[in-house]
């Protein structure tokens, strides 16, 4: 379970996120979206650690994690996958892989047969360079390197971004599966509401900052108004 | 011929020294993005203290031993101390630090132990092999030379490749922010990377000393022939810097011996610029192209 109460942070004058709070439960998508600077990406970022909030609170599993690294917040299980993917392009994809492994501190390659089951097309091109990889494998990579290290919880930032619509139902089927599975609180960030609603449990409307809605999908979809204003639809 | 293959053998063995500084120079912009214009500094600094425990009495071995780890301790107190409140500001702060560092620590040494250059031994003879009725330049401290730079080269290039460090010390040069998200702690791969730099440039600097002498500032042309080869091989590239130190060495060897030892330098900086105009991203750039 993870849990964001009152969030608040600020790039010097500006505040991008202005009390924002949610609930992630294990093995439940929570899909939040919203236009671009609505804080979306702050948000990952204030909860993986990565932009110290200004005041609230995150924890995951009822252990505080505001104030704790990075470092020490992915082997409390929390992995952020950033947008753009995040492979090292100069990596295998094997060893982009064991690095996944090394965060929850088990032996190099421990459960990387997994997840060649899981992604088989990554099988294939293991001692290539993730470089090498399409758009869509490369979304594979990121998401696997971040099973590698067992993860509670997973803050995934625009995983469709730049694919094709074929490829990105594939992800979010995955993502869906991989999360009731493995009971993972998935929080999904996307542009692309439509596909993201698709596999959410709860859906959060982002807008400067602000939670301007917080219900379930079905419920989100019959808010034309709320859509059109917020996602463009 | 003969000279030929005199000048061939002693250039591989100069070269080899080049290379250990490339290397050095080559760990520290792989990890920071910083060119360490203090390395030939800190080298002369450790070997000064390989110089004065040889003086006291001690077996070479242990100083030579003592000036790696050394190099290590001071590699990672410079990163940790100076390096680290430069990392994220503008490249320009990180070049000042460390030719402040350059000078800081050429006047620190002459303060004490004076500008007057002193010996150092050399691990073996440095009397050349005799060949047939001659005597060539390349002798068995060089044989040893070459072997110790070719074991470190080998020894790293094992470290990064086969090790989980090695792993999390590539990740932290080529992605900071995503090794970060795994959980890598960036900052002490940095300081690794810059005492295993240190280190490496600490043996350099020891292995050099018996033909350079040990002086405040007798270590300045080796690290302006090391920054070539760092640049020649792409500045990226461990085994670019292996390469382009050896070559290197063997055009500055073809240079003083056809020509005349005082082109050397000349042709150093000619090759810098010519890498620099013609292939500016080094011979061994793997330019593959990027894709988001």
């Amino acid at each position: 379970m993870l849990e964001v109460q009152d969030l608040v942070c600020e790039y010097g004058a500006i505040r991008a996120l202005d009390g924002v709070s949610l609930q992630a439960a294990a093995g439940s998508v929570t899909a939040v979206l919203g236009a671009n600077g609505a804080g979306k990406t702050t948000l990952l970022r204030a909860i993986s650690g990565l932009k110290r909030p200004r005041a609230g609170r995150v924890a995951l599993d009822g252990r505080e994690i505001t104030a704790a690294g990075v470092e020490e917040i992915v082997r409390l299980g929390l992995l952020h996958v950033p947008e753009g993917r995040g492979v090292i392009a100069e990596l295998t994809v094997a060893e982009n892989l064991r690095l996944g492994a090394l965060a929850r501190g088990a032996r190099r390659g421990d459960g990387i047969e997994a997840i060649y089951e899981l992604f088989p097309p990554l099988r294939a091109r293991r001692s290539e360079p993730a470089a090498s990889l399409s758009g869509g494998e490369r979304q594979m990579l990121s998401i696997g390197r971040a099973l590698m290290a067992a993860p509670k919880a997973l803050l995934l930032d625009e995983p469709s971004l730049g694919l094709a619509p074929l490829i990105v139902a594939q992800i979010m089927g995955l993502v869906r599966e991989l999360c009731e599975e493995r009971r993972i609180a998935v929080l999904l960030v996307e542009q692309n509401a439509r596909s993201a609603l698709s596999i959410a449990d709860h859906a959060l409307v982002l807008d400067l900052g602000h939670v301007v809605a917080s219900e379930t999908p079905e419920q989100l979809a019959r808010e034309h108004e709320l859509l059109h204003a917020y996602l463009g639809y | 011929m003969t000279q030929f293959i005199d000048l061939t053998l002693s250039g591989i063995s100069n070269g080899a020294i080049y290379a250990a500084v490339a290397l050095a120079l080559v760990l520290i912009w792989r990890a920071t993005r910083i060119v360490n214009f203090a390395q030939g500094a800190m080298l002369m600094i450790t070997t000064y203290i390989a110089a004065a425990l040889v003086e006291a009495g001690n077996p070479y071995w242990l100083a030579l031993v003592v000036a790696v780890a050394a190099g290590l301790v001071f590699g990672a107190l410079t990163e940790l101390v100076l390096i680290r409140r430069v990392e994220s500001a503008p490249p320009i702060n990180a070049v000042i630090v460390t030719l402040g560092l350059l000078v800081f620590l050429e006047a620190l040494a002459g303060m004490i132990w004076s500008d007057t250059p002193r010996a150092f031994p050399a691990a073996f003879s440095i009397q050349g092999y005799e060949v047939g009725h001659t005597r060539i330049l390349f002798s068995p401290n060089s044989t040893f030379i070459v072997c110790v730079v070719a074991l470190v080269a080998l020894a790293l290039g094992a470290l990064f490749r086969y090790t989980s460090l090695g792993l999390k010390l590539r990740a932290a040069a080529f992605a900071p922010e995503v090794a970060r998200l795994l959980g890598v702690r960036v900052g002490r791969m940095f300081t690794i990377g810059w005492a295993l730099a240190a280190g490496v440039g600490a043996l350099a600097g020891a292995l050099v000393a018996p033909s350079t002498f040990v002086g405040p500032s007798n270590f300045d042309p080796i690290l302006i022939f090391a920054f070539t080869a760092a640049v020649l091989g792409g500045l990226e590239s461990p085994l670019g810097a292996i390469v382009g130190g050896v070559l290197i060495g063997l055009v500055l060897s073809y240079v003083s011996g056809y020509e005349g030892e005082a082109l050397a330098p000349l042709a150093a900086l000619a090759m810098l610029l010519l890498t620099l105009m013609l292939r500016p991203t080094g011979i061994f750039a793997a330019s593959r192209e990027r894709r988001v």
